[in-house]
């Protein structure tokens, strides 16, 4: 096996992995605070459409990147209204997300789609991803805001008894999260096959919450997931390529099938899914209790 | 009283709306994937929307786009049908069984289903001969590969996806017999991030051209981006890749679109089975690039076209041998649209099984 051979295939890792990373590091800070939203696919989808008709109508690509995280800060800002002022069940919320997303961005890139546009360098998002990632797990382990943020997402109520703003933090959580993943979007329709077309996201959405589960809340496990998911994709595309026969639906549900896998391993142990998941992801807050 | 008023009221205005639609005969369409994909889908649309202009009034046209090939298939299938619906179009292979599951709940209504050989009385596959596009595209990809490596992305393995392996290889094959093509699988129709990795890996593996049999341009974008030269896929994709695109085979199915539901309208439909190519204008070339292909090549092609056409050429001439070494193609035969609507096997020369 040659050199050359070998660079191209982590070339292809790289940019195929990256729009995991960056979507999965924002949910995992979301998912810290205690909050669980759904509605990855569908930011994603609208972040890159934002960017695309942005790109189309301006030519810019710092106009393009704004107006995709803008739009992530709105969206995500509306599901953190209603699942945090209005405590409104985060399942439930997320998939409308995700299904109001899909449908939004489908509407707004309708007259757009087929636009042909010059794509970005994906190189500096892969460093960037690398930087966040490094960001996030600093931020968590060793800054204070960090373990706020942890805090709240273990036990709100203690937190909140110590004078710590729970629904202020998760609002910037979930606006972090929200942020990152329509920058995954952006990454994923002016980097990564620079084109608007519909659903082009194509369930990395899903993929990326699956990651944080696999993960088990660990930005650095989150890195190494997202490279063992991307790598096995793209090292079974080499495999075929050269003409071994391999079972192509099984990588393709790998990643879930690792998921559950890993969702099993840790809720064997009590202890374990203790140490794992935040205790009150998923339990909404309310001040009077 | 009030409520009564308004009862009765509606009553008439449903009435009156009925009333003036009374003959217009109501088409809906199953798309796999989004209107916007410039592939498939978006062809079937362009077809939808040619049937439009062609009948008028005379029609009104629905569509569901974006329906799994799953069990899905059969919630989407039955609303078009269960909402009066007389004729519906399902444009995948995969809706087969769905197809004939709804139909037979809904024996007055008229189903197409693309692409399929199961039918029924109110129940008529269609499908168009992609598979002389391939062998178009084969010729060009075996004049111009310089490295004799082509990778070739792939969908699901059906017949017609193995087919169209098959015919690009023989007519690849034939003009330069040192070429070899390399298969990757991506098990979806769409996805445009997963169709640019592979075409990223087969380039990285030394393919000089790219085929795909896939939904979205990503490939022929990548191959753009790398400086090779790509096959667009079911609708001209030349916009998007300049230089890299030699050609598309278009599907062009608005002619038959409108004949079929013409009959509806008439109430001369029957079931039926129509598999038709670049004879019947089903098929055609894009304008082949004349700052990518020579002259001579562009030539030879449009003549193969012709020759297609006449019936002088079939994409599957004898002998043809499959992987073990079997005649299964006599030598001055041409395979039958039997076995050709059943192809599940390589021929002999291309490496790699075909996936159960």
């Amino acid at each position: 096996m040659n050199i050359d051979l070998v660079i191209g295939i982590l070339n292809i890792v790289l940019i195929s992995t990256t729009p995991l990373v960056l979507a999965g590091i924002g949910e995992l800070v979301t998912e810290k605070s205690g909050v669980l939203n759904l509605g990855l696919e569908g930011l994603m989808l609208v972040g890159a459409v934002t960017g695309f008709i942005t790109l189309v109508l301006t030519g810019n690509y710092f106009y393009s990147l704004f107006f995709s995280i803008i739009s992530g800060v709105i969206l995500s800002g509306i599901f953190a209204f209603l699942v945090l002022n209005l405590m409104t069940n985060q399942i439930a919320t997320g998939l409308a997300l995700t299904i109001f997303g899909i449908g939004l961005s489908a509407m707004l890139g309708k007259k757009f789609s087929g636009t042909p546009i010059e794509g970005l360098n994906p190189y500096y998002f892969i460093v960037i991803s690398f930087l966040l990632v490094l960001m996030v797990s600093y931020f968590l382990s060793k800054t204070k805001s960090g373990l706020i943020v942890r805090a709240v997402g273990e036990n709100h109520n203690s937190a909140y008894a110590l004078g710590y703003n729970v629904i202020k933090t998760r609002y910037m959580t979930i606006i972090f999260g929200g942020v990152m993943s329509s920058l995954a979007g952006f990454y994923i329709s002016i980097c990564y096959a620079p084109m608007w077309q519909e659903g082009m996201t194509a369930g990395r959405g899903w993929i990326a919450l699956a990651l944080v589960v696999f993960a088990t809340w660990k930005p650095w496990r989150l890195l190494v997931g997202a490279y063992i998911f991307g790598g096995v994709a793209i090292m079974q595309m080499n495999l075929q390529a050269i003409g071994v026969k391999l079972p192509g639906q099984f990588f393709n549900m790998m990643p879930y099938l690792a998921t559950i896998l890993v969702l099993v391993f840790i809720s064997s142990n009590k202890l374990r899914l203790k140490l794992s998941a935040p205790a009150s992801l998923n339990i909404p807050f309310e001040k009077n209790q | 009283m009030i409520r009564k008023i308004l009862t009765i009221l509606s009553f008439f205005t449903i009435i009156s709306v009925s009333a003036l639609h009374a003959d217009q005969k109501k088409i809906g369409f199953i798309y796999i994937g989004p209107p916007g994909d410039h592939g498939w889908t978006y062809m079937h649309d362009q077809g939808r929307i040619y049937m439009e202009n062609a009948l008028g009034d005379s029609i009104s046209t629905t569509y569901i786009e974006n329906v799994p090939e799953n069990a899905d298939a059969v919630r989407a299938i039955r609303k078009l049908a269960a909402s009066g619906h007389d004729l519906i179009f399902t444009t995948s292979f995969n809706y087969m069984d769905q197809t004939l599951e709804v139909a037979e709940e809904f024996p007055d209504v008229k189903f197409e289903h693309a692409t399929g050989f199961k039918r029924m009385d109110n129940v008529s596959t269609y499908s168009a001969r992609f598979y002389e596009g391939r062998t178009i595209i084969g010729h060009i990809a075996g004049k111009m590969t310089k490295t004799n490596t082509i990778g070739y992305i792939v969908s699901f393995p059906i017949p017609e996806v193995i087919r169209g392996i098959n015919a690009f290889y023989l007519a690849a094959a034939k003009v330069n017999p040192d070429v070899k093509i390399k298969i990757i699988w991506n098990y979806s129709w769409y996805d445009p991030g997963k169709e640019a990795d592979a075409a990223n890996t087969l380039i990285n593996q030394g393919a000089d051209i790219i085929v795909q049999h896939t939904d979205s341009y990503a490939p022929c974008q990548a191959a753009e981006k790398a400086g090779v030269l790509a096959f667009g896929q079911a609708s001209n994709q030349e916009a998007f890749c300049p230089n890299a695109h030699m050609t598309s085979i278009e599907d062009i199915w608005g002619p038959y679109y409108a004949a079929k539901a013409q009959a509806v309208v008439d109430g001369t439909w029957g079931s039926e089975d129509t598999w038709q190519g670049f004879k019947d204008g089903m098929v055609e070339m894009s304008p082949y690039n004349t700052k990518l292909l020579p002259l001579d090549l562009i030539l030879e092609a449009k003549n193969m076209e012709t020759a297609i056409e006449n019936g002088t050429l079939h994409s599957f001439e004898g002998p043809i041998y499959n992987q073990a070494g079997e005649l299964v193609v006599k030598e001055g035969e041409v395979a039958d649209d039997g076995m050709l609507a059943g192809m599940m096997f390589y021929v002999q020369g291309i490496d790699g099984e075909v996936p159960q």
